[in-house]
């Protein structure tokens, strides 16, 4: 333990690096730069309001706003997650030729994202304030949605980074996951209708929907359940503990297949 | 344990080969099934130990397959042995494979504070050594090109002026003098003298025996991952004349 924190600190400077590299790489020679990552999320957003309240008969004025939170807190996570999963094997030349530890490469992948994602959160109070929600007291949690929400990511992260180095064709099927998690994280829909039918259990039991519906109950100024609180803390605490025990047995071997 | 010094200790390490390379998941799960997976084990190094004290410079000789490259990495960390212990003190720099671990999308500038990091310096300390590791590497106009765009002799030209440049306690080459044209190789043989006089321990592998004898003062040789002698360089490089007649 003393060992891996001491060992942090000497690379501290690394991840700093890895980080900025993530970020100057994306926006080089892209003349909107973060605008983009901005306009992303505003655009979606217009789109899924005008289908889905379309199409459920949905006239609720704040629909856009539920719309647009849990869509930003989505694609993080399929972001950061997807990232992750490629982390090791898009290192690889540097990995291959001087001693990293490697799990900070997952670490900046989701610090990088996480990064791009609190600046797009600036769409929202934009939103916010156009549909004249105001902050509430309840607003002062969101902080505990945002932190689950980056450990989780970090968590999975680790988890799929290892299995990204042994198999290439991961990237396919995750992406089919992430699209179920979508589907199952009630981000164009409001999720009463399916919490009381016989499906109940796929929204209660998915960690990223209890993160999305704690962090849109706090701008939306009410109170967290507390059951969502601690369901997803405790995915989140199991997932980082699998995620990190499965990476450091595996570790050794990575740069036998990249 | 004084900085410089390295101690490998009854290093093996072994590789599972598969016959044929699984890499999706699709291909394991039915194989697995069908119980068709099988490992070949194969002893990259088996059973290496020998000391080097600060300043010394080994040579490592030995035949294409015969370890030396996997010693180099093991002793780098890149590889983890899979018995036995490696022990080293101080900054460590290594230089496998032809340059270092840079990054293709970045700029020449860029890559001398990402590699900084990696051996974990500061920004305002490599600002410190950024024009004399440009000025070494005669690649002034080229640092705002990325990489990618640089021949593989300049990739190694600043691999090796960051390396030599930060005076590091341990250095690593792998073939690297053995890229860039002849004005270089002789600037770098003489940087790799004024390091060697300032203490830098050196490992050393190339194919060229003269250039083994010029740098270093022990050697050793590696056959199928055995070491099968080591000592000063005059006995061990006759030992090895032998050995390739």
């Amino acid at each position: 333990m003393l060992y891996s924190i001491k060992n942090f600190i000497a690379h501290k400077f690394l991840l700093r690096e890895l980080v900025i590299k993530g970020i100057k790489l994306k926006y080089r020679r892209s003349y909107l730069g973060i605008l983009w990552s901005l306009l992303e999320p505003v655009l979606m957003t217009a789109v899924l309001t005008v289908i889905f309240g379309t199409l459920f008969n949905n006239n609720n004025p704040l629909f856009p706003l539920h719309i647009l939170s849990g869509r930003l807190l989505y694609s993080f996570f399929s972001s950061a997650t997807n990232m992750s999963l490629r982390a090791i094997r898009s290192n690889a030349s540097m990995i291959k030729k001087v001693y990293v530890p490697k799990y900070l490469y997952v670490l900046s992948s989701i610090i990088y994202n996480y990064l791009i994602f609190l600046v797009s959160l600036v769409v929202l109070f934009g939103l916010a304030i156009i549909l004249k929600v105001y902050p509430t007291w309840n607003l002062l949690l969101a902080w505990l949605p945002l932190v689950l929400l980056f450990l989780l990511a970090f968590g999975v992260g680790m988890i799929l980074a290892t299995i990204g180095v042994f198999f290439r064709d991961m990237e396919y099927l995750w992406s089919i996951i992430m699209t179920v998690i979508m589907y199952a994280s009630a981000i164009f829909y409001y999720p009463e209708k399916i919490l009381s039918s016989q499906y109940w259990w796929i929204l209660k039991y998915n960690p990223l929907f209890q993160i999305i519906d704690m962090f849109r109950k706090c701008i939306m100024g009410q109170t967290m359940s507390m059951f969502s609180l601690l369901y997803a803390s405790g995915f989140t605490l199991v997932t980082i503990i699998v995620g990190c025990a499965f990476f450091i047995r595996k570790q050794d071997k990575f740069i036998l297949y990249i | 344990m004084e900085k410089g010094d390295i101690v490998v200790n009854n290093v093996s390490i072994k590789f599972n080969l598969n016959p044929e390379k699984i890499d999706n998941l699709k291909e394991y799960v039915i194989k697995k099934l069908k119980g068709e997976i099988s490992y070949q084990e194969f002893w990259a190094l088996k059973d290496v130990s020998f000391e080097l004290k600060k300043g010394e410079r080994l040579g490592i000789l030995g035949l294409n397959g015969s370890g030396k490259s996997t010693l180099l990495k093991t002793i780098a960390g890149v590889y983890k042995p899979t018995t036995g212990t490696v022990r080293k003190s101080g900054l460590l720099m290594p230089m496998l494979e032809l340059g270092a671990g840079f990054d293709m999308q970045y700029t020449g500038r860029e890559n001398v504070f990402l590699y900084g990091s990696v051996l974990g310096f500061k920004r305002d300390f490599m600002r410190e050594h950024y024009r004399e590791i440009v000025d070494f590497s005669e690649l002034n106009e080229f640092m705002n090109v990325p990489l990618k765009n640089y021949s593989s002799g300049m990739r190694a030209r600043l691999g090796f002026s960051i390396a030599t440049v930060l005076k590091p306690d341990i250095l690593i080459l792998d073939e690297v003098l053995s890229v860039g044209d002849a004005k270089f190789k002789k600037k770098s043989e003489n940087k790799m003298m004024e390091l060697i006089e300032g203490g830098t321990t050196v490992l050393f592998v190339s194919h060229s025996l003269s250039q083994v004898q010029r740098i270093c003062n022990k050697a050793m040789i590696l056959d199928h991952g055995k070491m099968i002698s080591f000592g000063d360089i005059d006995e061990v490089s006759k030992e090895y004349e032998k050995i390739i007649e």
